[in-house]
């Protein structure tokens, strides 16, 4: 057993908030179905409503009523594309269509699955490429919007993640919405990973559908949000129930709700500190790692990345090797190599980016959080290089070693 | 507590992975009669096995590997495993029978231990060739027939052996061609003729 544990798993999940966690507890006595019209079901019922304000605070969405809850990020970004089938397939007065899809090859595979779905449909859907630090390039998506210089007829939507889970990198939201508004379509972006480490700003970004989720923010599981505009549409995706005004149905989860208030208020007014604080881990992980370690590379964007998120490239070694040896050193990370996820294919977004496979094999992500310390970031520090090097020495590849090719007697 | 949650793999993968078994050093100076490398770094995953090879036996080995922490432990007990055994019968060696000795891989892992047994034939396959012999074991060796499970030729003739005679039969016996079924026609011709050679 390893004598120190360091979670640097963050943008899998993170660990309840304290305060999320004991405002939860105080609130288990919250019984009341928020629906019913009794006073305990009214009293459920504000509490609710008061985690959604908080929630539309943090996303700076001046009216809460613009904030449906439903079950986590997969669930709201499965909702939007849902609307959107529905939208695509109804012809304007003319008989014309507009369907097209926008989206991005780096995205969560709960939207690249959804968007894949409209595919099948019959829908004209678009994986913009992106760049060797996972930005997309504004011009092809100008090109994808204007039917005039790209196939599929005008666009219905455009979703782009506000941030990336695996390397981090921000993408500019709010340049994204104006190209796509100036071509009257809808703009969707999965802020899963950015909201409560970057600011989110609905309003400013100029969205239509923005997702979240609480348990990224120091919150329960099983919770999420969908920001949804005034008079954008919506359909459900469960249906069935007056809750959230037809949007969502099933019985108002009051625990997790609140915790997602609370986590919410948390996030927003802890945000300029950990920004500040966090970003420096991660950049002295990363100079440490530059200083110690040869032969490696940093993926992501070098400034427009999240402050906590540091994707490494460790070539000649491979990514569940690498994740296996730091768990026996009690340092828990992710990594984007095909071994450790059961599929023969390593991550999308790294090779989205270029990097080859060797590259994504050999890649582990490492995502800080708000209880990470210095001691933390200094004992991986200590640990890793050793654990790159004995793997480099067993690999056959050569380009970490090239001076160690076998020769084989004549 | 389970030992899945202990570790993802058995105690014997752990101690393969952690402290591997004949990996070559390159400053020993290990003067190989035999070379074979198999995978790619694609795939994530890459094998290479020097040999020392006299009077048909492997007397001593080295290998290096790229990949998981199964692929490391699979080459590292292949390794001992073939030390001193004839050439013939290394030959001959399946995956499986790798798997078994490490105590079992997860479902998802056997693909990562078919390299081994590929790179040692590799080498032994070009060790012939400079003796001239050539393809004087290709009788010896497994074919890998359901690729998602990595099941061989070799597999479905032992389960036939045991005792399977129809298609539920060998898939109850070896899983054969419950992940992708694309296996199937070959397996099932194969089943075929393994009943005629052994069925009463």
């Amino acid at each position: 057993m390893a004598n120190r544990f360091v979670y640097m798993d963050y943008n899998a999940t993170t660990p309840l908030h304290p305060e999320v966690k004991r405002a939860m507890i105080e609130d288990f006595e919250i019984f009341a179905n928020a629906s019913s019209m009794h006073e305990a079901g009214r009293r459920a019922y504000a509490r609710v409503e008061e985690a959604r304000a908080s929630v539309a605070r943090l996303i700076g969405a001046p009216d809460p009523s613009c904030v449906y809850f439903t079950s986590g990020g997969s669930e709201s970004n499965n909702t939007v594309f849902n609307t959107m089938y529905d939208l695509g397939r109804k012809r304007d007065e003319k008989g014309r269509l507009r369907n097209k899809i926008i989206t991005t090859a780096i995205e969560h595979p709960c939207v690249l699955r959804s968007a894949e779905h409209l595919r099948d449909e019959g829908f004209p859907v678009v994986f913009l490429k992106v760049d060797k630090d996972g930005r997309i390039d504004m011009e092809e998506l100008e090109r994808e919007l204007d039917p005039s210089r790209s196939a599929g007829g005008p666009t219905l939507l455009v979703s782009v993640m506000a941030a990336n889970n695996e390397i981090g990198t921000i993408e500019d939201i709010a340049r994204v919405a104006a190209l796509a508004k100036a071509r009257g379509a809808f703009v969707h972006t999965d802020a899963t990973q950015a909201a409560g480490k970057i600011p989110v700003d609905v309003e400013a970004w100029g969205v239509d559908y923005l997702t979240l989720s609480c348990h990224k923010i120091y919150g329960p599981k099983g919770i999420g949000g969908l920001y949804v505009r005034k008079g954008a549409p919506i359909d459900p995706l469960v249906r069935g129930g007056h809750q959230e005004k037809g949007v969502r149905a099933g019985t108002y989860n009051n625990q997790g709700i609140l915790g997602f208030g609370e986590a919410a208020r948390l996030a927003l007014a802890e945000l300029p500190d950990y920004e500040k604080r966090v970003r420096a881990l991660r950049n002295r992980l990363r100079d440490g790692f530059l200083a110690r370690v040869p032969h490696i590379r940093v993926n992501g964007h070098p400034t427009f990345v999240l402050p906590n998120t540091l994707d490494v490239s460790f070539p000649g070694a491979e990514g569940e090797s690498i994740l296996l040896s730091l768990d026996m050193e009690g340092i828990e990370v992710s990594t984007g190599s095909a071994c450790a996820s059961g599929s023969l294919e390593p991550s999308h977004v790294l090779m989205a980016t270029g990097v080859g496979p060797e590259l994504a094999h050999g890649s582990i992500r490492f995502s800080l959080g708000r209880l990470t310390t210095e001691e933390d970031v200094d004992y991986v520090l200590e640990k890793l290089p050793p654990i790159i090097e004995r793997l480099r020495r067993i690999s056959t590849v050569s380009s970490a070693c090239p001076d160690e090719t076998p020769a084989i007697k004549k | 507590m389970s030992d899945a949650f202990q570790w993802l793999y058995s105690d014997i993968v752990k101690e393969h992975f952690t402290n591997p078994k004949n990996v070559f050093n390159p400053d020993e100076k290990f003067e190989a009669d035999a070379e074979g490398v198999v995978g790619n770094i694609k795939c994530g995953d890459q094998m290479m096995f020097l040999l020392k090879i006299k009077d048909d036996k492997i007397e001593d080995v080295r290998w290096k590997t790229y990949g998981c922490a199964s692929a490391i432990a699979s080459t590292s007990m292949l390794s001992e495993v073939i030390k001193g055994m004839p050439l013939r019968e290394a030959y001959g060696i399946k995956p499986n029978d790798i798997a078994k000795k490490l105590g079992g891989l997860p479902d998802n892992k056997i693909h990562c231990s078919v390299l081994g047994d590929k790179a040692l034939r590799a080498a032994i396959d070009s060790w012939l060739e400079k003796q001239g012999r050539a393809g004087e074991f290709a009788g010896e060796a497994a074919t890998v027939i359901c690729h998602c499970l990595n099941i061989t030729d070799k597999d479905i003739e032992e389960a036939v052996k045991a005792g399977a005679k129809t298609w539920e039969e060998l898939q109850e016996a070896t899983k054969i061609g419950t992940v992708c079924g694309g296996c199937k026609p070959k397996a099932e011709e194969l089943l075929h003729e393994f009943v005629h050679i052994y069925g009463k």
